[in-house]
């Protein structure tokens, strides 16, 4: 692949939402390619890097997840703010995916049910403050933020985020296609 | 003369297409290989032109070409940008609208609606999701129905009243609020008349009617539409013909 | 799942009366409605096993009009006509008051299961609004006061006829008079010109008069009956579109009360001249209280000769009219539509062609024309077509009856040979300070001040026969966001973009309301008009951006003003969607809120 222009190296960061870390496992299957890819980016905040907060300036972000409570809005928000390019990466991001099947339910209830006392007789939902609260859906990422591109894929396979990358890395508008383009 | 305005020919984004008189474009197109996009059209019934995917410009006006026969000398526009711009947004529209999760579906891979999707490179649905609270009903013991991931083309509709002489589904209420009801007193599909035979059970384009217990008997990765995308396999689409019977319901059958 | 024996005793007469047809299930369903106050589950499988039809064929039309309901929506069941001249007539807080004085939320029921409110489309008293229904029954000229008369009469539990007369009273508020409306009706006076032109003759002078349809798409009617005479099937039918649905239009409202015996003339000759036997006035739900007078006027034409066999002494010309009538559907009034509402069906439009000219009422040929054509026709049956071509433009013949509601002193009926500008009509009816004009309807164009000097023609601006003003005090922002919302209601469902496009539309018109739009939100409005205009069925979904999109245009800030600081307002409210989980947890703390920014 060519080397960029601009020298400096891509700070990128990525994080998970509500999604099951298989969009970035499917990001490390990108294998030996990973040492290319080193050598152009360098991650900021991300599972990989176990950095909390992101520094002011990334260039990219890759956001796994669907929207699912205050945390997960923080979280996303902060992303955005830091990041020149926002990319929601999976089914999850790209349309709440599978935690989104709770859609059809009433959050309510599904808290009730989860915090039963083990005897059934009462719910006691926790109150503290640490704990974040559930939205009443979980959302895409672009109902909460703006979103540069979307990486569709559950997970998106290694051969898809690698063409998107070095699409996006040399400059050219991304494209993804058969047999690359998958939602499962 | 040119020699598209023979009398049994017309054009296609410049391409000459033979007819036989009483063919429409969208058939007309599929017997001489060139692929129209479609999901409410089935060889096998009558044209319906509900979902518009396969609106064409014939001589500069907008039709659906699976209800618009084919006549001598017409010029249609199909690839094209623009067309193609709005087919994408009919089927984020269609996918906004249901609720469509494509990791959990059995029907991924042979889902005509996931096809064009890929095809057309839909890659999320753009618009705001509605996330409808649809049923689903396993009363049947062959076949359930998905009412989540309906798209309204009213094939099972058709197939049926038609092919089966059943009227086991209709399309009830309006606008938004469309969706397929049952024939039977208690509204459930286990009291109807389908039986898994049935044309209507095999014609759904999407995983709303779907025969139970042949869960991912198909790997993923072998399906319809994972060789080649949707748009190169107009032989298929031309010549498919109900029942589609799964694989592996032959094999248990 | 079987209903009692006193709902099936009250079913009965009705079945019988209908002959068990299934292809009266429209009527049918009205009229059991109308006995039983609605049509349980239970009732739509009485009626399905009585009618031999599918469970799931009553089901679908059932839950297809508006005016029918699965659920008890109470003995009273009010509906509060919700155009945008009711809007300006102040229609809203009238609701409020009505739902704080019966203690009702909108679209329930009372617990005793008296009454509910709740809006509805258009329902044609735009000049005499805001107007409501009750029972189907129109009340016009609604006041705080007449709100109060009508809670005390529901309360009381008084039978809907003994309600004041005054309640019911609908004025025609004829304004402008011209040939049609201004010329005293000789009854059979038509009719007999007609046939003494011969069946050659009429259509002959019809070819020469050059009338073009009043509904608004402006088809010669010539053509059409040449078309239908010609097809080779029989019987032939003519039906009148009397489904006058387009919001701000009431002039086929007038028409039929005043004007009757023109209609169901032109009805007659059109059934002379293209050799059609039988006939329907399809009558929106809306103007019920119009079916009593009409049906008597038909049996005094009967009496006279003019409806029934050999009309005006011909052997063999038998021809007669029955009333349908819909059920809250504005879909009904497109053409194809309409015919499968009166064959019993969900009102969903046909594929075309087969044009309904050939295949039509029972796949037979069939004449589709608006009440007001009908009307026309018996001018040139009397006066020839060499005399109506004379009148008005030379694309547009003769005269057109505009509906005029809104902000002007004196909203009606006026007439005008075709031509008239819009400046002339807004003069007559004395808005002076009118910065806009929705011509047609919902579905038809905004015009505004700086297109004043146009004029009323198909030429130029076509219409149905819609005029509503409004003035500078006036939000066309909101006019455009009244008429979203109209389409989303009243898309059939049929098609994809009309489908899912006009309730996308809707939902980023109120984004927008709620001053969380962006010029991102601007952009997509444009971008679902681009699929809705070309890509939709029918008319409905083909218009239906329509007044976004000119609004858009032509009344940008109205648009900008309410657009949030920022470039991205999330799609929904990322507090209130924690709401529920605050609630349940107990807490209120600030880590439990969201703001709209990060």
């Amino acid at each position: 692949m060519n080397a960029p222009m601009n020298p400096r190296k891509l700070r990128i960061t990525t994080t998970s939402l509500s999604g099951c870390f298989g969009c970035h496992m499917s990001f490390l299957d990108i294998d030996e390619r990973l040492l290319e890819l080193a050598a152009l980016v360098e991650f900021d905040r991300s599972p990989i890097t176990d950095i909390k907060h992101c520094s002011q300036h990334c260039d990219l972000a890759l956001v796994e997840g669907g929207v699912c409570n205050a945390e997960n809005v923080h979280v996303l928000r902060e992303l955005r703010a830091n990041a020149k390019i926002l990319v929601a990466f999976g089914a999850c991001a790209v349309n709440g995916g599978l935690p989104a099947q709770r859609n059809h339910l009433d959050v309510g209830q599904c808290l009730s049910q989860v915090y039963r006392t083990p005897d059934g007789s009462a719910t006691a939902i926790p109150d503290d403050p640490e704990l974040p609260l559930l939205l009443d859906k979980v959302y895409p990422v672009n109902e909460v933020v703006r979103v540069d591109y979307f990486l569709p894929g559950c997970p998106p396979s290694a051969d898809t985020i690698w063409k998107f990358l070095t699409d996006l890395l040399t400059g050219r508008t991304p494209r993804i296609e058969h047999p690359l383009l998958k939602f499962d | 003369m040119s020699e598209t305005s023979n009398a049994n020919s017309f054009s296609i984004d410049g391409q000459r297409i033979p007819f036989t008189p009483g063919q429409t474009i969208l058939q007309a197109a599929l017997a001489a290989g060139v692929y129209i996009p479609h999901l409410c059209h089935h060889p096998d019934l009558k044209p319906h032109g509900s979902c518009k995917l396969c609106t064409v410009i014939v001589n500069g006006r907008n039709g659906s070409a699976c209800t618009q026969m084919a006549m001598p000398g017409i010029e249609v526009e199909n690839n094209s940008p623009t067309l193609n711009d709005r087919r994408r947004v009919l089927l984020q529209m269609l996918f906004v609208e249901g609720n469509h999760f494509c990791p959990g579906c059995e029907k991924s891979g042979n889902c005509q609606l996931q096809a064009l999707a890929y095809d057309l490179e839909m890659l999320a649905p753009h618009f705001r999701h509605a996330y409808p609270v649809r049923p689903i009903d396993t009363t049947h013991p062959d076949v359930w129905l998905d009412l989540n991931r309906c798209i309204m083309c009213e094939l099972c509709v058709r197939a049926s009243r038609d092919i089966d002489g059943k009227n086991v589904f209709a399309l009830a209420g309006r606008g938004v609020d469309s969706h397929i009801v049952v024939n039977s007193p208690s509204g459930r599909l286990g009291d109807s008349a389908l039986s898994i035979d049935d044309a209507a059970v095999h014609v759904c384009p999407v995983g709303a009617i779907m025969v139970k217990r042949v869960g991912y008997a198909v790997p993923i990765g072998e399906r319809q539409f994972d060789e080649q995308p949707i748009s190169r396999q107009v032989d298929y689409l031309a010549a498919r013909h109900i029942p589609i019977v799964p694989v592996a319901a032959t094999e248990e059958r | 799942m079987s209903v009692s024996a006193e709902i099936s005793s009250l079913i009965e007469p009705i079945l019988q009366r209908h002959a068990w047809r299934p292809d009266r299930l429209v009527q049918i369903l009205r009229e059991v409605q109308e006995a039983v106050d609605f049509i349980s589950d239970e009732t739509a499988a009485h009626l399905a096993e009585a009618l031999k039809i599918p469970y799931a064929q009553v089901h679908s039309t059932r839950d297809f009009y508006a005016f029918f309901y699965r659920e008890n929506r109470g003995r009273y069941r009010v509906l509060f006509s919700d155009n945008i001249t009711d809007r300006m007539a102040g229609n809203q807080a009238l609701f409020e008051h009505m739902a704080k004085r019966l203690k009702l939320e909108r679209g329930k029921v009372s617990d005793d299961g008296l009454v509910s409110i709740d809006y509805c489309s258009c329902t044609g008293m735009c000049d005499q609004g805001p107007a409501i229904l009750v029972n189907n029954r129109a009340i016009t000229r609604m006041t705080l006061r007449r709100v109060d008369e009508i809670c005390d009469l529901i309360r009381g539990q008084v039978p809907l006829d003994k309600w004041p007369a005054e309640f019911f009273r609908v004025d025609d508020n004829i304004r402008r008079a011209d040939m049609l409306l201004g010329t005293p009706h000789e009854p059979g006076k038509a009719v007999r010109a007609a046939i003494a032109r011969g069946r050659d003759g009429m259509l002959a002078e019809m070819k020469l008069s050059n009338l073009r349809g009043r509904g608004g798409a402006g088809f010669t009617t010539a053509v059409k009956w040449e078309a239908c005479r010609n097809a080779p099937a029989t019987p032939r039918y003519i039906v009148c579109n009397a489904d006058e649905g387009e919001p701000g239009t009431f002039k086929d409202r007038v028409l039929l009360q005043s004007y009757a015996g023109r209609v169901f003339e032109g009805m007659v000759i059109a059934a002379w001249t293209v050799g059609a036997s039988h006939g329907f006035l399809y009558l929106r739900g809306e103007y019920l209280y119009l079916l009593q007078p009409l049906e008597a006027y038909l049996a005094g034409m009967r009496a006279a000769g003019l409806l029934g066999r050999d009309i005006g002494g011909v052997a063999g010309f038998d021809f007669d009219i029955e009333i349908h009538l819909g059920a809250g559907a504005y879909i009904c009034g497109e053409e194809t539509a309409l015919i499968e509402s009166l064959e019993g069906k969900a009102g969903r439009p046909r594929v075309r062609p087969p044009f309904p000219v050939t295949s039509g009422y029972m796949g037979k040929p069939t004449v589709v024309n608006n009440v007001e054509t009908l009307c026309k026709v018996t001018e040139i049956a009397i006066n020839g077509g060499a005399w109506y071509e004379a009148i008005g433009t030379k694309q547009s013949t003769g005269t057109k009856i505009l509906s005029v509601a809104g902000d002007c002193a004196r909203p009606g009926l006026y007439e005008y040979a075709f031509g008239v500008r819009i400046a002339q009509v807004l003069e007559d009816c004395g808005a002076q300070e009118a910065i806009a004009v929705q011509v047609s309807g919902a579905s038809g164009v905004c015009l505004s001040e700086r297109e004043f000097g146009r004029r009323i023609a198909f030429e130029d601006v076509p219409t149905a026969g819609s005029f509503m003003i409004f003035g500078k005090q006036r939000d066309l922002f909101e006019v455009a966001r009244n008429f979203a919302h109209f389409f989303a209601h009243e898309s059939c469902g049929f098609c994809t973009p009309c489908r899912v496009g006009t309730v996308l539309m809707k939902e980023i018109m109120d984004k927008i309301a709620e001053g969380r739009g962006t010029q991102y939100e601007m952009n997509e409005l444009l971008r679902l008009q681009q699929v809705l205009k070309p890509g939709s069925h029918c008319g409905l979904g083909q218009t239906a951006g329509n007044a976004v999109a000119d609004t858009v245009q032509k009344f940008r800030p109205a648009y900008e003003r309410r657009l949030a600081e920022t470039d991205f307002v999330p799609a929904f409210d990322l507090d209130a969607a924690l709401s529920r989980a605050r609630e349940l947890a107990g807490r209120d703390d600030a880590a439990a809120h969201l703001g709209e920014e990060a």
